[in-house]
């Protein structure tokens, strides 16, 4: 571990003046100082926003929410609004890290957490994220957890995020404050960059900028939402591959679906055309399966993830199912009952 | 151990007539407390004044020559102290019970990871930041084989041929000729390997987290030039071993190296990902299994070939095959193994060496023979337990197959099993599964002293307690033989200048070291026949009273002068007569998403013939461990190795998947037969922890199976295998 300065900002003004090119904001920690342990990060300076008023608070903005971006994952899963309007939300926090991570994990932290690719982890490989143009070991390499949409030559790390996927087919935004105190808010797809030549830059965020919320739309009212999470686990496992859903139906038709992809991309992934086939169509197998082959379309995989096609596939339509009506609303995988 | 005894005849059940309430009790471990309160010190949490942390160095060649070092960049960090490496640096850590050092390779390399020099600085944050600004310079010899399928091999020659497989297979009126895979796995340990070294003068003092404390010491004094008498090593606390710290390693030399040049306590505690690196791994396997029966379910041939890896040199290959020499009966018989010799890390003893992955193969073999033959599993696996052994004609000691299939069957309802593919819930497929389990029972030569006075018994010898309950067992041994309630008894562990014992390994620890207490109590009670003026075999000890021959005393009258006695054992005729090893059934319920191909495990149930039950908590405790390290094996656990340089890639445990707390289910049940293995040891008992993961995986496989119409035979059973399966068959 390299030695570093700590901060404890007392404002965001303070935090923001504190930003520099080897500095780092510090939330919960609970993925920063890991990769600072290993050396994989290593800010001189670390910003401590996690104790700053107001960062902590679900307020409701209009129809929807806004979500603090020091809310901890635990309490923003146990929230009676995000139960109720937005169990899509809490389902995918539950299905993600563990309880005591998720009780230290921040919303912001979560959203920006780094790749799980095991060669950015492993500072005697190359990698392009970690390491600009030294070049990337994952390829050729073990590519079980690599994603495979949006990838580039240069970078095949999937985001882990399971509370992001929700957000995504949420379809949330995330506000973030400018050092000079001015706020903007951009869409997930706008905050998070595919990595094409430049895997080290994954977000629009520049220097001094910090999330502050994210914000929830109204309610998407008398939808069905469910969050399907494959892992090689239980639990305590990042996501083979994960499927958010929002479903509103109209009569016997879908009137509209927002599905987001976890464990398949560089960041939440949204196809804003399978989504099109969906909406106004009438549900079935035949559809679903059209669907999920669209989304799978330009996928790039190997032999070592060529499973999360297949996965993706069924997970996808299984989710449709249930949240058309044509199969029984379950519980996924999360739960299942102790035999009778 | 001149005077030790050996275990020459069947010996009598002592520890069935003294009545005190304590052998077999499920008490509490007496370091339950310590360890909960954060109290016991592990080895990791000594602050001696002075002392100064080291981190290793790895190697990031896969094969060469270390040619330089250059320390500049981490020589300019305040608090740097120092850069320790040379002849004595080990290649990998000393196989189990090899009471010698390593390979001490000098400059060479032999795998991406190798520990080559050790970083010393006045923090352990200066020293892992310092150990990772050395660069090294190497001269590397590329092309080193990584694979262990394209490797070169060898075959040792202690193969097994009896009869002629190939003419059993081609007469069978049915038979199986199947190829599985196992991954490599590791031993995962909660406590990370640590070693604090001290010197006085030319006097070394080693805080270790070791398992074998005896065999380490010789270890240690031969890796550094030193004598045996010079060195010390302590390890009374362990935070799990699993046969990772068997023998010393990086750590325990390097810290004693660069102790003795700076001259003051070095401690090093390895990374996580360094436990990974630079510890002994379980070897994949690649497997070929061969049967053959009568319509009748009887075997006429087995056949287990099994191709290990591990690098050149060392000696260890895990014994695939181990269960499949004894198992069941068939008058023709293969076993034969190859060695790859390739550049990963090296491969040692991990938990149930053999057995743990040896068993898939012959146990889910038996379950797809068994329906090819329309025979319950479970039946023919009753119709073919061997008389005596089948290889050496060796009679069995007890031998608890048959029973725990039966009540095991009885138990579970194994009667309700339907027909693979057949039981639903919602998108779950249900299914049941069984395996036996077998594991060799060993007695390994060990020595204890048991002191008598007054205040209480003090047992005293080097045996390790790694988490399993030796500090318990033996205090009940000596307890039950002295007639002391189990608060009189204390229970010292783990200190080379102790009475030598086996050391916790090959689930031999309990029963070995357990003896020598019971050696040295009943010499205790000889005594104080002496004293009371009874013969030897009249005398009771009864909760503080001494009774004999129509005498009687309380103990304390006695003991006006203290007893200390030591005893030692070893192994002898009734190894080579008979064979004990110890038996059970494993049960396993899952459900099987036919959606996704996650496996959930809802019942599991193991019955276990284990020879007398010292303690029933830590017992079950130790079974209870083996079973969920089944499950692990069958559906979790999975080294991966980077193909270019064979390295293990993804390092830590949230990427190295043992099973959570949700992948095992509530209803997890452990049953012991009433059993006594008269020919094992003289206190009647086996071991425990490695038969409970011995075959257990294999039944949750058949259970996979019997849900879902499918077998998979390269484990483990992760979401994408199965799924694979469903789409062969379209669905
Ligand atoms: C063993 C393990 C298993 C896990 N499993 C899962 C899983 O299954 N699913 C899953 O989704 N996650 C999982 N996680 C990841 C976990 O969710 C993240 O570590 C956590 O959400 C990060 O939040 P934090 O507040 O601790 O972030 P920190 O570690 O504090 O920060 C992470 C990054 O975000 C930046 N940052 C933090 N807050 C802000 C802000 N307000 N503005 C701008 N930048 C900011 C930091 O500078 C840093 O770069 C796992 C983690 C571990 C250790």
């Amino acid at each position: 571990m390299r030695e570093f300065d700590y901060v404890r900002a007392d404002s965001l003004d303070h935090a923001a003046a504190q930003a520099g090119p080897h500095a780092a904001l510090i939330a919960g920690g609970t993925n920063l100082l890991d990769l600072m342990k290993l050396q994989v990060m290593v800010p001189e300076r670390v910003i401590d926003i996690s104790r700053l008023d107001g960062l902590d608070t679900i307020e409701a903005d209009g129809p929807g929410l806004r979500i603090g971006a020091m809310v901890r994952n635990a309490d923003l899963a146990a929230d009676p609004r995000i139960r109720a309007d937005y169990p899509v939300l809490a389902r995918a926090l539950l299905a993600g890290a563990s309880g005591q991570i998720r009780n230290k994990a921040s919303t912001g932290g979560n959203l920006l957490q780094r790749t799980r690719c095991p060669y950015f982890y492993d500072t005697a490989m190359a990698c392009n994220k970690r390491a600009p143009g030294s070049g990337c070991a994952a390829e050729g390499g073990a590519s079980r957890m690599l994603a495979i949409l949006g990838t580039s030559k240069d970078c095949r790390a999937a985001h882990p995020s399971d509370m992001a996927v929700a957000l995504r087919a949420l379809e949330a935004r995330v506000a973030i404050r400018a050092p000079n105190g001015t706020e903007r808010i951009l869409e997930m797809d706008q905050l998070y960059r595919l990595p094409g030549d430049r895997p080290d830059l994954e977000t629009e965020l520049d220097e001094g900028d910090i999330i502050t919320a994210v914000l929830l739309p109204a309610p998407a009212l008398g939808s069905s939402q469910s969050y399907r999470k494959i892992r090689d686990r239980a639990s305590y496992a990042f996501a083979l591959v994960s499927v958010a859903a929002v479903v509103t139906m109209q009569d016997d038709r879908i009137g509209k679906a927002s599905l987001a992809f976890g464990g398949l991309a560089p960041r939440p992934w949204k196809d804003a055309q399978v989504d099109a086939m969906l909406a106004g169509q009438a549900p079935s197998e035949a559809l679903f399966s059209k669907a999920a082959d669209t989304l799978l379309a330009e996928a790039v995989s190997d032999a070592g993830n060529e499973f999360k096609r297949h996965l993706a596939h069924r997970a996808m339509i299984a989710v449709l199912r249930e949240a058309t009506g044509l199969a029984p609303a379950s519980t996924g995988t999360d739960l299942v009952g102790e035999p009778a | 151990m001149s005077d030790s005894f050996t275990m020459n005849e069947a010996q009598p059940r002592l520890l069935d007539t003294t009545d005190q309430g304590l052998i077999g009790a499920p008490l509490d471990r007496p370091e339950g407390a310590l360890k909960v309160s954060g109290q016991a010190t592990y080895t990791a949490e000594y602050h001696p004044e002075g002392m100064c942390h080291g981190v290793l160095v790895r190697a990031t060649i896969t094969r060469g020559t270390v040619t330089g070092f250059d320390e500049t960049a981490a020589a300019a960090l305040p608090g740097y102290l120092g850069l320790f490496h040379g002849p004595e640096f080990l290649r990998n850590p000393a196989q189990g019970m090899a009471g010698k050092a390593p390979t001490q390779p000098g400059d060479r390399v032999a795998y991406h990871g190798q520990p080559i020099a050790l970083v010393v600085a006045e923090s352990f944050e200066t020293a892992r930041d310092a150990a990772a600004r050395i660069v090294v310079h190497y001269d590397e010899q590329p092309g080193a084989p990584v694979d262990p399928e394209t490797a070169p091999s060898e075959e040792p020659d202690d193969r097994t041929v009896q009869g002629d497989l190939d003419a059993a297979m081609r007469k069978g009126a049915a038979t199986l000729d199947r190829a599985y895979t196992t991954p490599g796995h590791a031993a995962a340990a909660m406590e990370p390997h640590a070693a604090l070294a001290e010197w006085e003068g030319d006097h070394l003092t080693l805080h270790g987290a070791l398992q074998m404390i005896r065999y380490n010491k010789a270890e240690l004094a031969d890796a550094i030039g030193v004598k045996p008498e010079q060195v010390r090593v302590l390890a009374p606390y362990i935070g799990g071993g699993f046969g990772s710290k068997l023998g010393i390693s990086a750590e325990h030399i390097s810290a004693a190296l660069a102790a003795r040049a700076l001259k003051r306590p070095v401690r090093v505690v390895m990374a996580r990902q360094t436990v990974f690196d630079a510890i002994l791994r379980r070897t994949e396997t690649a497997q070929r299994l061969r049967l053959a029966a009568e319509t009748d379910g009887k075997l006429t041939a087995i056949g287990h070939e099994d191709r290990i890896s591990n690098l050149e040199g060392e000696g260890f290959a895990e014994p695939t095959a181990a269960a499949t020499q004894f198992l069941y009966a068939a008058p023709n018989r293969l076993v034969r193994k190859t060695i790859s010799r390739n550049h990963r890390t090296p491969s040692g003893s991990v938990r149930a060496p053999g057995e743990a992955v040896g068993m898939f193969a012959l146990e889910c073999g038996m379950d797809e023979l068994a329906e090819t033959l329309g025979i319950c599993p479970v039946e023919l696996r009753l119709r073919n337990i061997p008389e005596k052994h089948p290889e050496t004609g060796q009679t069995f000691t007890a031998h608890a197959l048959a029973q725990a299939l039966r009540e095991g069957a009885q138990a579970f309802g194994w009667d309700k099993r339907t027909e693979p593919g057949t039981r639903r819930e919602g998108e779950w497929l249900i299914g049941m599964g069984v395996a036996s389990a077998a594991r060799t029972n060993m007695l390994i030569a060990s020595s204890a002293r048991v002191t008598l006075t007054r205040d209480g018994a003090l047992v005293e010898t080097d045996m390790t307690d790694i988490g399993t309950g030796s500090y318990a067992i033996l205090g009940q041994i000596a307890g039950e033989m002295l007639g002391l309630p189990i608060d009189k008894v204390s229970v010292h562990l783990a200190d080379s200048d102790l009475p030598g014992a086996s050391g916790s390994g090959g689930s031999f620890g309990a029963s070995s070291a357990g003896s020598a207490v019971f050696l040295a109590a009943r010499k205790i009670r000889d005594e104080l026949a002496k004293r009371l003026g009874c013969a030897p075999e009249d005398v009771r000890v009864d909760r503080g009273q001494v009774t004999g021959d129509n005498k009687k005393a309380a103990l304390a009258d006695l003991l006006v002068e203290p007893i200390a006695m030591e005893a030692s054992i070893e192994s002898g005729e009734t190894a080579k007569t008979h064979f004990s090893s110890g038996f059970g059934a494993h049960f396993a319920e899952v459900a099987v998403s036919e959606i996704t191909g996650e496996v959930r495990v809802r019942r599991i149930l193991g019955v276990f013939g284990v020879g007398r039950v010292l303690n029933e908590k830590t017992a079950r405790s130790q079974a209870v461990g083996g079973m969920i390290w089944g499950v692990g094996s069958a559906l979790h656990e999975e080294l991966s190795h980077d193909p270019r340089t064979g390295h293990i890639v993804g390092r830590d445990l949230a990427n190295y998947h043992v099973p959570s707390h949700a992948d095992i289910p509530a209803k997890m049940e452990v049953r012991f037969l009433e059993e006594r293995d008269d020919h094992a040891n003289p206190i009647q008992s086996k071991g425990i922890g490695e038969l409970g993961i011995s075959g257990a995986g294999a039944a949750v496989i058949n259970a996979i199976h019997n849900a879902t119409g499918l077998r998979v035979y390269d484990f483990p059973a992760t979401p994408d295998k199965i799924v694979q399966g469903f789409m062969e068959h379209g669905r």
